[in-house]
């Protein structure tokens, strides 16, 4: 077997050495009922790395990729052509085959990365400080609402109808167990989100207010009201960022207030991947707030000769520690993620990212008017970065998406998934528009809608 | 005789007077192959970039509603060779598998095969979108199944939910499900049992899940206390989490006789499964009567660690707990279709589903590469796998057992990691001057200061994946370390001597944190 | 001024109606290198042998304990900017919080300064 270096007459030695006479010595404390007399069966037996190439590769293929046909989806997860040294600097044996950098002076690589990493999120927030990382922005998102509640010690938090819905049911599930109430609501369809009816809703047990930006509709609007009600009230604003691309165009959550903003950093450096393994942002404007925060932090140091180094810590914070009294149960940052993305946006750097938004922006434009120039189809949104709302005359969107995909085309994400049996929501399709996207890719979605929905209308 | 040394070149190998400096100091502070790195903040410009993209049109218009960000942000930029030698530089201050043996007890550093690195990185598995139309993924649906189904067989449970992001969300997941369950009974129940020997995850898992704690003592041959456990046992009780193989490297031999008095009380049965790594393809846990055990794919199933994540931590569920597992998971029908049941669905299968732990499906990475592994080893390879852990981890135990304090020595042989504890240290030595000591002998400590039921605990975890030649090395070096230890030997007070850093000041960095960079006052 | 201990490693300062309190030297010893101390707010009730107070070394966060029952008057705000004070004068400079004494009786079972180095010598 490729992957285990002992030999036959090394397991013969070591057993001598250890007074067994066979390994089932080693394993005698296992209960009678419970061992079994030879491999699992119903499952294969080894094989080669050719063998396995070709299962992998065999189910690989029966996908379609996203660089293989017309791309439009969005909703959270954002398709960005990261440069080819990103993947050279994570395959680096000393970054890939690392662990948690607990002996800090032979961890220096992993600390200065994540000591760069919470420099770079904090700046890109608006924030003073960020941590190294949580699993991803949907479950960030329920521990900036579960800090909010250590800070204001109130137990009650306030939903934008426009939060990403997986966002909301991660929040509602956990809020279940915790005892605290969330105040959901759906998105309504209209140009611009409802920033009153929103600020209606905090009142004095409001621990948080929590808002998307740009939301889920892909609309963008200025915070700082929200800001100013919730803070009116002793309230918290916390503000989720699902296209941290779009932040090279747009003010920081920061700047309109935001005391926590978190968010998924995937489509910096990490990659579609189904779902994951992605990068959860969290960052916080007041650095008092610090010790109420989750997840490991990096922080600045000198080592016994005086050199700058750097360590994990504040760790008291943390379940190993502080065990049932943890500010989290997290236990892992998203390491290897987190240095894609620092990767990608070091090369990135202000300059570039800032292009970067622009392109998106010019695309996502040209695609809107072209789209709304295609009968029975009309643009939600006024403001956009690089996603938006496209209301489809006819038939539900997301049939339209399906036969999209019958068709080769990637063509969105419909409402109708996110928000099922939601009749209201039926007809809207999120567009999203990167540099990935050309503009033959926007022509034949322009030219397969204005078919379907042609079909549809007769 | 003949010359011996016909070059004439013989290498000066005069040790420094103290025996403990390389030389002189240096204009740059590198040390030859060691180079330090400033941070990018130091080197980068905010016009530097290292991507080709359009200049931006400043007359373009925007739909940006006023909100156009016009305040610098921060960042700086690299080209691409200076990116690349920043962070090969910095990764060169690392330690990893591979570069050498990483005994860190508990967290199964073992080599991370690169085929799983090349398979994940397909692009119909890395390039696409979690929301993209069902008939588009059916390869990747595929894989999440098939690796719940290897899963579901190497424990011997019925069924599994894929979706949490690491180990101790999965953990969460798994007493999410118990506490749905009894909620579903009508009545959540109050306190989870917790061996005073588990990791800190557990407790603060069950205090989020709304438990109180209560600590089970260990016996003095370093398993649960049954006697206590079985005492503690009530209505009141909701569940028991149990580390088996546990944190002292010993199998729990009765697990079985507890699980079946937690069951006759009414309670269920959590399996922490971060040491499965030792019993996989030997032992299903499914048999001991677990109703939900976590399973760290990067331990027992060879995904990178990265640096601390990502994890990923599928959960296998009993009959009794799984109509409670979240959403969404992956279906299965019978024209060989899947498909990938989410809210709307909620009735179709598992009815009681808690609700949703993440954003999308899991982590989808981190699946591929575990599959992978699991197809290389096959079921008898994965068998070869625990029993070579095992018999690794009982060769250094007795290699070391003269020489080390072992707590648990007599408690029969130990599973995939040897505990010692630091008795007989002299001159005010600790674990931790130990493991600094280890660090210039070349080698990543063994996890330190845990389990907390052993003074100055050293947890030492070879794998599978280590040489005989190598874990022979790492005993002469660990003897000789520990020798110094025992003798008082001053020196090790300060080390490491030879790692790109010497002992960083921990106090001050929690004193006053400095978390980010900033610009230098002038 | 009488000062009374705890066997949780509190001193306790009582003058008149209003007391304050801190960890011992001893218990700094254990602790090792203070780095934070998060103290109750003004305001707020604190019971006999409740939550009180965290304090935290670099490994370790301990909770500190109310000695009695009672109404914080004030924290010590020092200790925000300095909680090496704990270390370097911990049953002085390092007091934690005052609070309001109710019920004088609840210091009868606490030791005095002889009773607690006794207790200390004995752990």
């Amino acid at each position: 077997m490729r992957y285990l270096p002992l030999t036959d007459t090394d397991r013969a030695d070591m057993l001598e050495r250890v007074g067994a006479s066979s390994i089932d010595d080693l394993f005698v404390d296992v209960p009678e009922l419970a061992r079994l007399d030879g491999p699992i069966r119903d499952l294969p037996m080894h094989a080669s790395e050719m063998a396995v190439e070709r299962h992998m590769s065999a189910r690989a293929k029966k996908n379609l990729a996203a660089g293989d046909a017309p791309f439009f989806l969005g909703a959270g997860a954002y398709r960005h052509h990261v440069p080819a040294s990103v993947d050279t600097v994570i395959q680096r044996g000393e970054f890939l085959t690392a662990y948690t950098p607990y002996q800090p002076e032979i961890a220096q690589g992993t600390l200065q990365m994540l000591f760069e990493f919470q420099t770079q999120v904090a700046r890109l927030y608006g924030c003073a400080v960020a941590n190294a990382s949580l699993y991803d922005g949907s479950t960030a998102c329920w521990e900036a609402v579960a800090m909010a509640g250590r800070v204001t010690r109130r137990k009650r938090a306030v939903l934008s109808g426009a939060l990403h819905p997986h966002y909301s049911q991660v929040v509602k599930t956990m809020a279940q167990f915790t005892g605290d109430t969330i105040a959901d609501a759906q998105p309504s369809i209209q140009t611009e989100p409802d920033l009153e009816g929103l600020t209606s809703r905090i009142d004095e047990e409001t621990a948080c207010v929590v808002v998307q930006y740009p939301d889920i509709l892909g609309r963008i609007s200025d915070l700082s009201k929200v800001a100013e009600a919730a803070h009116a009230k002793g309230a918290l604003l916390v503000v989720v960022n699902t296209e941290p691309v779009a932040l090279g165009a747009i003010k920081s959550p920061g700047e309109m207030g935001a005391d926590i903003v978190v968010g998924e950093g995937q489509a910096i450096g990490v990659g579609l991947q189904f779902g994951g393994p992605y990068l959860g942002l969290f960052a916080v404007r007041d650095p008092k707030h610090v010790r109420q925060m989750p997840g490991r932090l990096c922080g600045e140091t000198t080592d016994a000769e005086g050199k700058r180094g750097f360590v994990l810590t504040l760790s008291t914070r943390e379940q190993h520690i502080r065990r049932e009294k943890a500010t989290s149960n997290i236990c892992t940052n998203s390491g290897l993620c987190a240095l894609a993305f620092s990767v990608h946006l070091t090369l990135l750097g202000e300059q570039g990212l800032r292009e970067l938004a622009a392109e998106n922006h010019r695309l996502a434009c040209h695609a809107a008017d072209r789209l709304a120039r295609v009968p029975g189809v009309s643009l939600l949104n006024d403001a956009f970065f690089n996603e938006f709302t496209l209301m489809l005359n006819g038939k539900p969107a997301r049939e339209i998406v399906r036969e999209l995909a019958d068709r080769g085309v990637l063509g969105g994400v419909s409402l109708g998934r996110l928000y099922p049996g939601v009749e209201a929501l039926e007809q809207a399709l999120l567009v999203a528009v990167t540099e990935t996207t050309t503009e033959e890719d926007i022509e034949t979605l322009a030219t397969e809608i204005e078919a379907l929905v042609k079909e549809a209308g007769q | 005789m003949s010359a011996p040394n016909k070059s004439g070149w013989k290498p000066a190998m005069n040790a420094a007077a103290d025996g403990m400096h390389n030389g002189p100091a240096t204009t740059t502070g590198n040390r030859a192959l060691m180079l330090e790195e400033p941070l990018i903040f130091e080197i980068g410009h905010a016009e530097t970039t290292g991507v080709d993209l359009p200049e931006i049109d400043p007359t373009a218009p925007n739909r940006l509603a006023g909100l156009s960000r016009a305040e610098p942000i921060g960042l700086v930029g690299l080209t691409e060779p200076e990116a690349v030698r920043h962070y090969t530089r910095l990764s060169r201050q690392n330690y990893g598998i591979d570069l050498g043996f990483f005994p860190l007890g508990s967290c199964t550093m073992k080599h991370n095969p690169r085929l799983n690195e090349k398979l994940a990185r397909l692009p119909g598995f890395a390039d696409i979108h979690p929301l993209a139309p069902q008939s588009t993924v059916q390869g990747a649906l595929q894989v999440i199944h098939e690796l719940g189904d290897w899963l579901c067989k190497l424990t011997g449970m019925p069924s599994v939910a894929m979706s949490p992001k690491a180990g101790a969300h999965g953990e969460l997941c798994g007493i999410l499900a118990i506490r749905a369950a009894h909620t579903a009974n009508g009545n959540p129940r109050e306190v989870v049992l917790v061996p005073e020997s588990a990791h800190g995850t557990n407790p603060a898992t069950a205090a989020f899940a709304g438990y109180k704690v209560d600590n089970i003592p260990a016996t003095p041959e370093g398993r649960v206390d049954v006697d206590a456990l079985k005492a503690r046992l009530g209505p009141d009780v909701a569940a028991v989490m149990i580390t088996n193989p546990n944190t002292c490297g010993l199998f729990e031999k009765d697990f079985r006789t507890i699980a079946d008095a937690v069951h006759e009380a009414g309670g269920y049965v959590y399996c922490d499964g971060a040491n499965f790594n030792a019993i996989v393809g030997r032992v299903r846990p499914g048999d001991l009567g677990v109703d939900a055990m976590h399973i760290n794919l990067h331990k027992t199933f060879s995904t990178p660690h990265g640096g601390g994540g990502p994890g990923s931590g599928p959960v296998v569920f009993s009959e009794a707990l799984a109509p409670f597992a979240p959403l969404p998971f992956v279906r299965k029908h019978e024209d060989g279709s899947y498909d990938l049941v989410e809210e709307e669905q909620r009735e179709v299968s598992r009815g009681q589903a808690f609700g949703r732990m993440t954003a999308f499906h899991g982590q989808m990475g981190m699946f591929t590469r575990a599959l992978t592994y699991m197809l290389s080893h096959g079921a008898d390879g994965l068998k070869q796998v625990a029993e070579d852990a095992v018999l690794n981890a009982n060769y250094i135990l007795r290699s070391l057992e003269d020489i080390l304090h072992a707590p648990f020595a007599d408690s029969g042989p130990c599973m995939h990691e040897a505990l010692f504890g630091d008795k007989d240290f002299g001159g005010g030595l600790s674990t931790l001057d130990l493991a600094k000591g280890l660090i210039d002998e070349g080698y990543h400590p063994m996890t330190v200061y845990f389990p907390l039921v052993v003074h100055g605990a050293m947890l030492v975890e070879p794998t599978e994946t280590e040489s005989k030649a190598s874990i022979d090395q790492f005993i002469t070096a660990f003897r000789s370390v520990t020798q110094r230890a025992l003798e008082g030997d001053e020196t090790l007070k300060q080390a490491p001597y030879y790692a790109p850093r010497r002992r960083l000041d921990e106090t001050a960095a929690a004193r006053k944190p400095k978390l980010a960079w900033s610009e230098p006052e002038e | 001024m009488p000062r009374y201990f705890t066997e949780e490693h509190e001193w306790i300062d009582v003058e008149g109606d209003s007391a304050t309190v801190g960890i011992t030297d001893y218990a700094q010893e254990q602790l090792g290198d203070i780095v934070f101390v998060e103290l109750p707010d003004v305001g707020a009730m604190l019971d006999k042998g409740g939550d009180a107070a965290v304090v935290e070394s670099v490994k370790a966060a301990s909770d500190v304990y109310s000695p009695i029952t009672g109404e914080v008057t004030e924290a010590n705000g020092a200790l925000e900017d300095e909680p090496a004070l704990v270390n370097s004068s911990a049953e002085e400079e390092g007091w934690f919080f005052r609070l309001t004494v109710g019920d004088r009786d609840e210091l009868e079972g606490l030791m005095d300064g002889k009773a607690y180095k006794a207790f200390v010598d004995n752990l």
